[in-house]
């Protein structure tokens, strides 16, 4: 099999108070020669030859602000590089309301087979303190354009922690989302980005956050609410159904590289992460150059590969197997990570069953404080590997 | 050398900062031909980096520069540069013993300022020639007729032939010049006398040793002759002399009048005492030159190395910095909170800021710095009298019979329609009221006695921000009084931290507990369980806080698969775990010790 696919489209109608991705007002000329370079871009690294990936997403932004015409255009160049009959799993993201039944008639039609809907929350006072561009009603209509369709693997993307949002208010959101039954749901824990709106209202007061003892309720309602209703704890902010599992997001958090296209996109080839120029018009002229888009490009070293083998794979409820990782790295981890392991145990963080560690429901909620722990000491790293 | 000693001048400048110093000292290189223009950068006396960015002279230097008069001789000038902050003093005083006039810069809008007082008080103690320069005269706000009235009434000299300038255009440098020449005397030693230099700056080079700054005032000295030091009556032979043009230029010999360098093989800082006179082994003179007014330390705070291995890097910083300022003082210090480090001594805050910014900078150290303190007299119930320097080491209420702290004379020089708003911080700052005169229509100058303790804290931020940033000030210690002082300890989780303790007026005291109490509580990150904060005075709990246990800690946003933003959100949470300390079972972050200074009084 081949790498996954990542292909960021950063056209939106309405820019959301929280977003930091790369994103830009909607415009149709410059989505057109956007299209163009993406096209180009691919050709760049693929080539001729066909790929087969286990999987394809594209993400935004916000992929279903293109038109009818330029949606199929991009999945016309998503069929010319990739053997999309062989991919397992292909997701577009989209956003409530702001599609016709010609999109979701294409979607079908090229081979999309999960849509993941940004909802963030289930209120029409909290969607237009977000900006969000939908309301309520516009999330009954499409979840049932979308099954009419036969698409039916569909994931909801939420984010709690509001501002002024109260534990009974989030309650409700997901009561509601629930009642949608759907294989796959996403929650996030709002972050307050530099270069948002929110960041500015927060710098000048005007922004209340819900306290830190009402957002760790809220992760643990939300837990607790997810697994009785049949959904699983997968990954930190993922719940689904048994099978339903985002194959995807998987890849990143299995430590497996990946091609990014478009702009500002974050891809990992050849040991070496890199990520796009992330304003419109550099990507473009760069490409219109005959040059790939790539603003920064990183080498991974063995160290830090170790370490975000660790950090990125216990993010999974299965956590890291050390048959895995002895496959990969020649070396068990508890050679590295002995000490590390024993303390992260007796605190009750990570439940180590001798070849395998995960996290407990308590270490999730100090998850970073668990990650950092596999940051490792370069003396150590040293005396390990000389 | 051509130039007779009845040629020579030996001057420095006193002006506070900003008011054109460099500036000047920049057109007087240029027109004495000093540097060449490539050579000539901005501000060239300031070489320090400290010391641009700042804006101020720290260290001293001394240049050596050719000027030919309008009658026709030429003349050899020493520049002697002088730092211009109240702090520093202690260097003023060793650089003017090497001069024998001054050139006072004042610049024509601002007028004299408290500072510069200071300075020029010291100049006249040491009987050196004055020479006003009214500087800026270009600025729209000069008022020279205002500045000249200024000059006699607070300093009492006369300014009448004061000279006009503006050193940014180049205006008035050729009078300058001149004047030094004619005002200026010549150095008054003699060659044939016995040798006597006097050693007014060092500075330690790995491999040639200590360079010695040295001003000949008597004889004069030879590349090989042998010298005595004349406190430690050490001899060494001399390796190197020479002089700064401002670039260092060997001599064979340097004579009365000449300011210069010297080497003589000298490993051991401690034998070149700036200070010291110089004199030859075979024919010494019967007298050393008369020392400096030397200061005292009046503010001390812990300094502590961040990473414990650390600690001989820190000792070792510190006596490079002491072998050119000797006002700096240190002494081993053991924490229970922060291990060991040294209790440094300091001239005031400035100097203690930027010790600590050289250190860390220059040697590469991170430190941790506790609040600064001043020392207390306490007599004890047995009638001894100790010196406390430390809070966390004041003997306990029942042993102390009487605790005196330190009392300084502030000056704060003020547009007088800032009277009222000073006099009403002096008041706050329990200081009391001795003296006001107003220096004309618009100024006034207030003198009350204040604690120091209250300077150290938060004095000069406040007298800033309530005068708009027109009030210059200035303090000397006017001595020891009985106070109502108690010692507060602040507990985390339990524990006494050390580090934390400062001592407080009792009437102060309940105010200032809760305030750290809840500053604490803002500034430690929270912990795995709940830490209580209790601010006690012997085993009375006067204040609390608590810092809440962490509930979450968990980055869920995806970010689309940028990874390295995830490793850098964790490394950074590493590298802040790393800066913390780890008191007992708690980690509290450097800024914490900190934490009793800055509080606003709101």
């Amino acid at each position: 099999m081949d790498r996954s696919v990542y292909i960021h489209i950063p056209f939106c109608h309405e820019i959301c108070h929280y977003c930091d991705f790369a994103k830009m007002y909607y415009n149709r000329e410059l989505a057109d020669q956007y299209l163009d370079n993406l096209n180009k871009e691919m050709k760049l690294y693929i080539g001729e030859q066909k790929i087969s990936p286990q999987t394809i997403y594209i993400g935004g932004g916000t992929p279903t602000s293109l038109n009818e015409q330029q949606l199929e255009s991009l999945f016309e160049t998503i069929h010319q590089y990739i053997h999309v009959d062989q991919t397992r799993e292909f997701t577009i993201e989209a956003n409530p309301g702001e599609f016709e039944e010609g999109h979701v008639k294409l979607m079908r039609e090229y081979g999309v087979n999960r849509v993941s809907l940004g909802v963030q929350v289930l209120d029409d006072e909290f969607l237009k303190m977000l900006n969000r561009i939908h309301g309520v009603n516009d999330v009954y209509q499409t979840v049932n354009l979308l099954q009419q369709h036969d698409l039916t693997n569909i994931s909801m993307d939420f984010i709690y922690a509001l501002p002024d949002q109260s534990i009974e208010h989030f309650k409700r959101t997901l009561n509601l989302a629930l009642d949608f039954d759907l294989p796959h749901y996403s929650a996030y824990a709002l972050q307050i980005e530099p270069r948002t709106v929110f960041h500015m209202r927060h710098q000048q007061g005007k922004l209340h956050k819900p306290k830190e003892e009402d957002e760790a309720e809220m992760l643990w309602m939300l837990m607790d609410m997810m697994e009785k209703n049949g959904k699983h704890h997968y990954e930190i902010s993922n719940y689904a159904e048994k099978g339903f599992e985002s194959q995807h997001n998987l890849t990143y958090w299995s430590n497996e590289e990946y091609y990014a296209f478009g702009a500002g996109a974050h891809g990992y080839l050849d040991a070496s992460r890199y990520v796009n120029l992330r304003p419109v018009n550099h990507y473009n002229q760069a490409l219109e150059q005959g040059e790939k888009p790539v603003l920064h490009r990183d080498k991974v070293s063995l160290k830090e590969k170790i370490e975000e083998e660790m950090f990125l794979g216990l993010r999974r409820k299965e956590g890291v197997m050390d048959g895995i990782f002895k496959a990969k790295y020649g070396l068990s981890f508890y050679d590295l990570y002995k000490k590390e392991i024993k303390r992260l145990t007796q605190k009750g963080w990570i439940v180590d069953s001798g070849n395998q560690i995960y996290l407990t429901n308590e270490g999730l909620m100090f998850g970073n404080e668990v990650f950092a722990s596999f940051l490792l000491d370069e003396q150590l790293y040293k005396q390990v590997f000389s | 050398m051509a130039i007779k000693k009845e040629n020579v001048r030996n001057f420095s400048i006193i002006a506070h900062i900003d008011h054109g110093k460099s500036t000047l000292a920049d057109r007087i290189l240029e027109k004495t031909k000093a540097l060449t223009d490539r050579e000539m950068k901005e501000q060239f006396l300031d070489a320090m980096d400290l010391e641009r960015e700042r804006g101020i002279t720290i260290k001293l230097n001394a240049v050596q520069l050719k000027y030919g008069a309008n009658n026709g001789d030429d003349y050899l000038f020493h520049l002697i540069d002088t730092p211009g902050h109240v702090d520093f003093t202690y260097e003023v005083s060793r650089s003017l013993a090497a001069c024998e006039g001054a050139l006072l810069v004042v610049d024509a809008a601002q007028g004299i300022e408290a500072q510069t007082l200071a300075n020029v008080y010291l100049a006249l103690d040491n009987d050196l020639e004055i020479i006003p320069v009214i500087n800026k005269i270009d600025l729209p706000g000069a008022d020279v007729e205002r500045v000249k009235q200024e000059i006699e009434d607070v300093i009492g000299i006369d300014a009448d032939d004061a000279i006009l300038a503006s050193a940014k255009d180049g205006v008035g440098i050729d009078e300058i010049l001149e004047r030094i020449v004619t005002d200026i005397p010549a150095p008054s030693g003699k060659s044939e006398n016995p040798t006597k230099a006097l050693i007014f700056d060092s500075l330690y080079d790995s491999y040639r040793g200590v360079i010695a700054y040295i001003c000949v005032k008597e004889g004069s000295l030879k590349v090989g002759d042998e010298i005595k030091m004349m406190q430690t009556d050490k001899t060494f032979q001399v390796s190197d002399l020479g002089v700064f043009t401002p670039n260092p230029v060997s001599k064979e010999e340097l004579t009365v009048g000449d300011v210069g360098f010297l080497t003589a093989s000298i490993k051991n800082v401690g034998d070149s005492r700036v200070g010291d006179t110089i004199t030859l082994a075979k024919q010494p003179a019967e007298e050393p030159l008369p020392g400096y007014k030397r200061l005292n330390p009046m503010v001390y705070c812990g300094l502590f190395p961040v990473e414990s291995d650390n600690y001989n890097d820190l000792r070792e910083a510190l006596e490079r910095l002491e072998l050119n300022d000797s006002s700096l003082q240190y002494e081993a210090e053991t924490s229970q909170a922060l291990g060991f480090g040294f209790r440094c001594g300091f001239l005031g805050l400035l100097h203690m800021e930027i010790i600590q910014e050289r250190i860390e900078r220059e040697f590469n150290i991170e430190l941790i710095t506790t609040a600064p303190s001043v020392i207390y007299e306490v007599e004890l119930t047995t009638d001894e009298v100790i010196n406390i320097e430390n809070p966390s080491l004041m003997p306990e209420g029942k042993n102390v019979k009487e605790v005196r702290e330190p009392f300084v004379q502030a000056t704060i020089m003020v547009p007088s329609d800032f009277i009222g708003p000073v006099m009403e911080i002096c008041e706050k700052k329990r200081g009391n009221y001795v003296d006001m005169q107003y220096l004309d229509e618009h100024r006034v100058n207030i003198v009350y006695d204040i604690p120091l303790s209250e300077i150290v804290y938060d004095f000069f931020d406040q007298l800033k921000s309530q005068t708009k940033g027109y009030a210059s000030f200035d303090y000397e210690l006017s001595g020891y009084r009985a106070s109502n002082l108690v010692k507060m300890d602040i507990l985390l989780n339990g524990e006494t931290i050390d580090a934390l303790s400062f001592i407080v007026h009792r009437d102060f005291a309940f105010h200032r507990g809760k305030q750290i109490a809840e500053k604490l509580k803002d500034l430690i990150p929270r912990q795995q369980f709940e830490v209580p904060v209790q601010a006690t005075i012997g085993n009375k709990v006067i204040a609390r806080s608590t810092i809440k246990a962490m509930r979450k800690n968990v980055l869920s946003k995806c970010y689309g698969g940028d990874i390295s933003r995830k490793r850098k959100l964790l490394e950074k949470q590493k590298e802040g775990k790393k800066r913390m300390k780890m008191v007992g079972k708690v980690e509290i972050p450097q800024e914490a010790f900190m934490s009793v200074l800055e509080m606003n009084d709101d």
